[in-house]
């Protein structure tokens, strides 16, 4: 036998020749049009696809950037200006992912907000959960490698102040950011790096990506229940009704985007960053971009430097080990009483670190941030493994079909599903 | 490497004495009314073009806008022919010679606005040691925008008796810090206008910041036309989502 062709079922005779030895059209379908979905998702789960769409659009912006951009501290500001003015709508361009990357930290955040009310990091979705802290990490490094590159007084002075975090570690730390730097100072090697860097871990972050998708597709996801899917009557296909459900998402997610570029463009931005880059002169604050706020309100709110720069970094990692951390069995906080109450309290605390964050480390600031960060930790490190073993959980429903109260959710009219039907 | 950076620190305070973002009290510009604010806000192309002469007679002298070519004025609504003329009038640099020699020459609409000085130094050397900023992004530069830039333009006053004043300084009550290295550029009666509007300090500043605004922002008003363009297309193309996605869920009991 020369070898097997894979068994196609797709009648046009181009796609079935490709599919029969290469079954992509095959796997898209059963991953994109027939998959599985619960069929109770609320609008939170946009944001996955949300976070797809504008990582397409920063790639793109970028790679058309990248043609006109000069990585030289020589020429880099006026680069970007050449861009803004004289490049055919080089501003457009430009403004799309400036404020495409606010847009990516909104989209994830709320994302991540899902999960966590959700309880979607528990059993069996941790690697997918972990994966997911992983996206983050190499998405944050993206971000505040590419704002360093427009090489205003913001970038270079955050650039300083960053990479100047790993001389904290004793010993190890100073050589640590020599070799991050490529000299004595933020200068043409560290721009040069930077730039590089910055185009490859947008395809870092596709790959991590596409794990934590396939991830997805083995364990399915969650629901706004909590609950496992019990019988097919508790899904629908992906296509059309979730294709079609985000497709509304997208459309008022680029509502928002566009308000942004069109019409603010520079909301978002620190003026600074129009001066620039001056090693001579320091700003009198230096504040990095506002999704990074509530971290450097951790790093400002203790007065040692190590300390603060592992709490800092301790804040995310932390989220590597949430679903250890987290005792209770039951994901969704619908049915979490205390949980449910207690996420906001947590929101409430991130929020206050972010204005935190934005303000200089004096007087109430200071209180305020201490307050914020020790609440932050203890709802990781006490409250949830604590509150597992302390709540009492709301009775959960029998299917995704059939909540506990009353008996609504019929089977599925014909067509709905993909899938043979079962009595309920 | 600890006592290099306390030394650099001081160094940098030093310097600070004319920065333009040092955090000391100050009072917050008053509010004023700009043509390009709003989503449908538009640059008044002829109080433009007179903040453009402004420029040209008074801060040109010292300030560059390196980020602006000739051509970039038809922005404001300027012909070629002007364009050209205004280009021919100024002298730039033009490379080397045959010889090797520096030589300078009439700019062309391509070519960039002229410099008043070479470089830093040669600025400094001239201005008491100062270094006037580049005045091409400068409205989007600073905390305020246009109601930091004409304040700063119309707020030069004597300072109060109490007031230490350091050598070759100027008061000015919404600098940070109050000593701007600036003396106060304009004055009343100082720019002949052409078209009757009256040149006091305010009316000046009020069209020299409209000029920077636009020199900041070329692109601001095609931005917000195709902005509408974008939103109006969104918003029909939300409603069509929303109505197919009501027809696709209307058979699930969900």
């Amino acid at each position: 036998m020369a070898g097997q062709q894979h068994d196609s079922s797709f009648s046009n005779p181009v796609i079935q020749w490709i599919d029969t030895r290469l079954p992509i059209f095959t796997m898209m379908q059963k991953e994109y049009a027939i998959f599985p979905t619960p069929k109770n998702f609320n609008y939170f789960w946009n944001f996955g696809a949300l976070a797809m769409v504008i990582l397409g659009i920063m790639i793109a912006t970028g790679v058309l950037l990248a043609m006109n951009y000069q990585p030289n501290t020589l020429l880099a500001f006026d680069s970007i200006q050449h861009i803004m003015r004289d490049v055919n709508y080089g501003w457009l361009i430009r403004y799309l992912h400036q404020n495409g990357a606010s847009m990516f930290f909104i989209v994830t955040y709320i994302h991540m907000f899902r999960g966590l009310y959700y309880g979607s990091y528990k059993y069996p979705r941790e690697l997918l959960w972990m994966l997911g802290v992983v996206i983050l990490l190499v998405m944050m490094a993206t971000a505040f490698m590419g704002y360093v590159l427009p090489w205003g007084q913001m970038s270079y002075w955050g650039a300083t102040v960053i990479t100047n975090l790993f001389s904290a570690f004793p010993g190890v730390g100073p050589p640590i950011v020599t070799w991050l730097w490529g000299g004595f100072s933020v200068d043409n090697p560290t721009l040069n790096r930077f730039f590089s860097l910055h185009y490859l871990l947008p395809f870092v972050l596709v790959a991590v990506i596409f794990l934590h998708v396939a991830a997805l597709h083995i364990v399915g996801s969650n629901n706004p229940l909590g609950i496992d899917v019990k019988s097919p009557q508790d899904t629908v296909p992906f296509h059309p009704y979730y294709t079609a459900k985000d497709s509304v998402g997208i459309c008022v997610f680029l509502l928002v985007y566009a308000a942004f570029v069109f019409f603010m463009p520079n909301a978002l931005g620190d003026p600074n960053n129009f001066i620039p880059a001056n090693p001579l002169q320091t700003p009198a604050d230096i504040v990095p971009e506002w999704y990074f706020l509530p971290y450097y309100a951790i790093l400002r709110s203790i007065p040692n430097k190590l300390a603060g720069v592992c709490l800092m970094f301790g804040s995310l990692l932390i989220l590597f080990v949430l679903p250890w951390l987290d005792t209770s069995r039951v994901r969704s906080a619908r049915f979490r009483p205390v949980y449910r109450q207690l996420i906001w309290v947590w929101v409430a605390a991130v929020i206050g670190l972010g204005v935190c964050g934005a303000h200089k480390p004096e007087g109430i600031w200071v209180v305020l941030s201490r307050v914020c960060t020790l609440y932050y930790f203890l709802h990781f490190l006490v409250i949830l493994p604590v509150l597992g073993k302390l709540e009492h959980p709301l009775p959960l429903p029998d299917s995704i079909s059939r909540p506990v109260i009353g008996g609504g959710g019929g089977p599925l009219p014909g067509g709905a599903t993909a899938k043979p039907m079962e009595k309920a | 490497m600890r006592a290099l950076r306390s030394i650099f620190a001081a160094l940098l305070l030093g310097g600070l004495a004319a920065a333009p973002t040092l955090a000391q009290e100050a009072p917050t510009p008053p509010q004023q009314q700009w043509s390009w604010e709003g989503p449908f806000g538009t640059f008044d192309l002829a109080a433009a073009q007179r903040g453009f002469q402004v420029y040209s007679e008074v801060c040109s002298a010292c300030h560059s806008m390196k980020q602006l070519h000739y051509r970039d004025l038809a922005g404001i609504g300027l012909s070629l022919q002007e364009i050209t003329a205004i280009a021919a009038a100024v002298t730039v640099p033009q490379g080397v010679d045959d010889q090797g020699q520096p030589k300078e020459g009439p700019a062309t609409p391509g070519s960039q606005f002229r410099s008043p000085f070479p470089n830093e130094q040669a600025a400094r050397a001239a201005e008491n040691g100062a270094l006037p900023p580049d005045l091409s992004v400068i409205v989007n530069g600073r905390e305020g925008h246009a109601d930091y830039i004409y304040a700063i333009l119309t707020g030069f006053a004597a300072p109060p008796p109490t007031f230490t004043m350091q050598g070759g300084m100027n008061y000015n009550e919404y600098f940070p810090g109050h000593q701007i290295a600036m003396p106060q550029p304009l004055h009343d009666g100082q720019v002949a206008y052409t078209d009757g509007t009256p040149n006091t300090v305010a009316q000046m500043s009020h069209d020299v910041v409209t000029f920077m605004a636009w020199a900041a922002n070329p692109e601001l008003v095609e931005r917000k036309q195709i902005g509408w363009r974008v939103v109006l297309f969104l918003v029909v193309m939300t409603g069509l989502t929303y109505a197919v996605k009501r027809k696709v869920w209307a058979d699930v009991d969900h």
